[in-house]
């Protein structure tokens, strides 16, 4: 459980960000400029805000109503930052140890992949690399809450792919509460359990990845071109032709082949310009995803483009139609019909366990 | 080499090395402490405190040795508490120290300085949020990084030391034995006519301190550059 409230005056900004977040991964999302970092900051006790409540699992870290505020150094934070930072004169095992109040550095170790590179120099590492062990320190130093600030912002893609495994192991098998901020909506969706969006300062939406992501109310906090649904999906079968099946509760998707094994659960990512509409069940057509809907919420953008929220089974699926295409179709809310998604419209980096 | 140097040469050399190598060691903690707060802090008074550092660099040595000498001597109020408790140094070899020491403490200051500008502060942001303490932090992280510049900051103090004299002279005189360092000695020898021989040998051991100094301090800024950088340990 994480609480923050912060104000904090900056020279032609206000910071002014209240949140509660439940256990798992929280992203802070938002353009550039919106003030994540800052919250980050604030949060890790390394800015001093005007004024602040920051609590984790019930433990005040800072309350400047009740003049308390713990230091940096008492704080158990742990704090990744967009560049490893890692200390040039200390060896990789020499870093891990750094923070450690003791116990074990084996088990973090494992799970992120670093056991080989313990006696290297930070110098000798590749950018993917020192990342890893950059998170492996902050782990090790048994950290109340881990504060990831675009970590894979300054990776290339293949670091990024190398990267997101372990992050999701983070989240799935250390149990330790994570502030991640992102301005990556893939990443964002691979990770998130609670979306924080965030803009000019201010919160401006909070809630879980998949209620934020497929809210078409959210969808220009995101940018158009990035909005796209949650769904979680599980592994039935690999079929013989290369694709996988998946039942979620909108019906089978039907998927290029993924790497996790049948029962596996997964999310899958739907971009919402990946989804066309149709009013009859479409025949004699190459897309295998075809599932029945209803429209429960329609935006107008200010473009051509309308952004349309539809239920499938439980799941909430976002498509992105031409205004002129609406009108034609007469959307509306309650609107049955059918989404059609192209199975190799979703890529295999929209996919992950859940 | 006591047998290729008289006895007075070689008495003015073993004063020289202890003066220059006392100056060095008792500065050096303040040196590191000045160039941190210097590197670290803006305040008020940051380009005063600068400018004090320096001044001896600038000021005639003679003004500087006079300064001391009027706040240091026997009738001097800090002098003369200094002397009741037995610790007085004016006329004495650790005046001399004193003198080359603040001669020396810009250079001293300057090399750290350098080393510390070179650090990155968000190493430093990052070990407090590992729990460390602003002391484990500048005992772990700042001093090691910049050790190279500690062990050139203290070398050239060091040499500094050795040739200082116009302060020296003017603080504590030229008393052979007591504070006639090397570079006293060669003016004195210089003042008698027989004397150019053991000018020309002081002079040759000036030289080969001075580059002795300069190459032992590259040599070991190098070898702790590489540790600090360097590849695989």
């Amino acid at each position: 459980m994480l609480e923050v409230c912060v104000r904090h005056a900056f020279p032609g900004f206000t910071l002014d960000a209240a949140f509660e977040a439940p256990a798992g991964v929280t992203a802070l999302f938002g353009r550039s400029g919106a003030g994540k970092t800052s919250l980050v900051k604030a949060v890790a006790g390394v800015l001093k805000p005007d004024q602040a409540r920051i609590c984790v699992d019930g433990t005040v870290l800072e309350d400047t109503g009740a003049g308390l505020r713990l230091k940096v150094s008492d704080r158990r934070i742990g704090y990744v930052f967009q560049e490893p930072r890692l200390f040039p004169h200390m060896n990789v095992w020499a870093n891990l140890r750094y923070g450690m109040p003791g116990g074990e550095m084996g088990p973090v170790v494992e799970m992120l992949g670093i056991g080989d590179l313990l006696s290297r120099r930070p110098n000798a590492l590749s950018g993917g690399e020192a990342q890893r062990v950059a998170i492996g320190r902050a782990l090790l130093s048994q950290p109340r809450l881990l504060l990831l600030d675009e970590p894979l912002a300054a990776l290339d893609d293949a670091r990024k792919a190398e990267i997101l495994p372990f992050l999701e192991r983070l989240r799935d098998e250390a149990g330790v509460p994570m502030l991640y901020v992102s301005h990556s909506i893939a990443e964002i969706a691979r990770l998130a359990t609670t979306v924080v969006a965030m803009e000019a300062g201010r919160v401006v939406r909070v809630g879980a990845a998949e209620d934020v992501l497929s809210d078409p109310d959210v969808s220009p906090v995101l940018g158009v071109r990035e909005a796209g649904a949650l769904i979680r999906a599980r592994i039935a079968r690999h079929h013989a032709d290369g694709l996988t099946e998946l039942h979620g509760a909108g019906g089978s998707l039907w998927l290029p082949r993924l790497d996790q094994g049948e029962g596996a659960e997964v999310r899958v990512r739907i971009m919402a310009q990946d989804v066309m509409l149709s009013t009859n069940p479409p025949k004699g057509i190459s897309a295998l995803n075809i599932l029945p809907v209803r429209l429960t919420t329609l935006r107008q953008g200010d473009g051509p483009g309308v952004m349309v929220q539809l239920l499938a089974g439980d799941d909430r699926i976002l498509a992105r139609v031409t205004r002129r295409s609406a009108e034609a179709m007469g959307l509306r809310d309650n609107w049955r019909g059918y989404a059609v998604i192209k199975s190799v419209a979703v890529a295999a980096e929209n996919i992950s366990r859940a | 080499m006591s047998g290729w140097l008289g006895p007075a040469e070689w008495q003015a050399v073993a004063l020289s090395l202890r003066v220059a190598l006392v100056a060095t060691l008792f500065s050096l903690p303040f040196g590191i402490a000045v160039a941190y707060i210097l590197a670290r802090y803006r305040f008020p008074g940051h380009a005063l405190l600068n400018g004090l550092v320096h001044l001896p660099l600038i000021l005639p040595p003679v003004v500087t040795g006079y300064l001391l000498l009027l706040s240091f001597g026997p009738q001097a109020a800090l002098g003369g508490l200094l002397e009741s408790l037995g610790l007085g140094v004016a006329f004495r070899w650790t005046g001399a120290a004193l003198a080359a020491a603040l001669m020396a403490f810009p250079l001293m200051v300057r090399a750290i300085r350098l080393t510390l500008e070179a650090v990155d502060p968000k190493l430093e942001e990052v070990a407090g949020t590992l729990g460390a303490s602003r002391l484990r932090v500048f005992m772990t992280i700042t001093l090691p990084l910049i050790l190279p510049g500690i062990l050139t900051g203290a070398v050239l103090a060091f040499a500094k030391a050795m040739g200082e004299f116009g302060a020296t002279i003017t603080f504590v005189s030229n008393i052979p034995g007591e504070t006639r360092t090397v570079p006293s000695a060669i003016y004195a020898f210089l003042q008698v006519p027989a004397g150019e021989g053991a000018a020309w040998r002081l002079v040759i051991v000036s030289v080969v301190v001075a580059m002795g100094a300069l190459l032992v301090s590259e040599l070991l800024a190098r070898r702790v550059a590489a540790r600090i950088g360097g590849r695989d340990a």
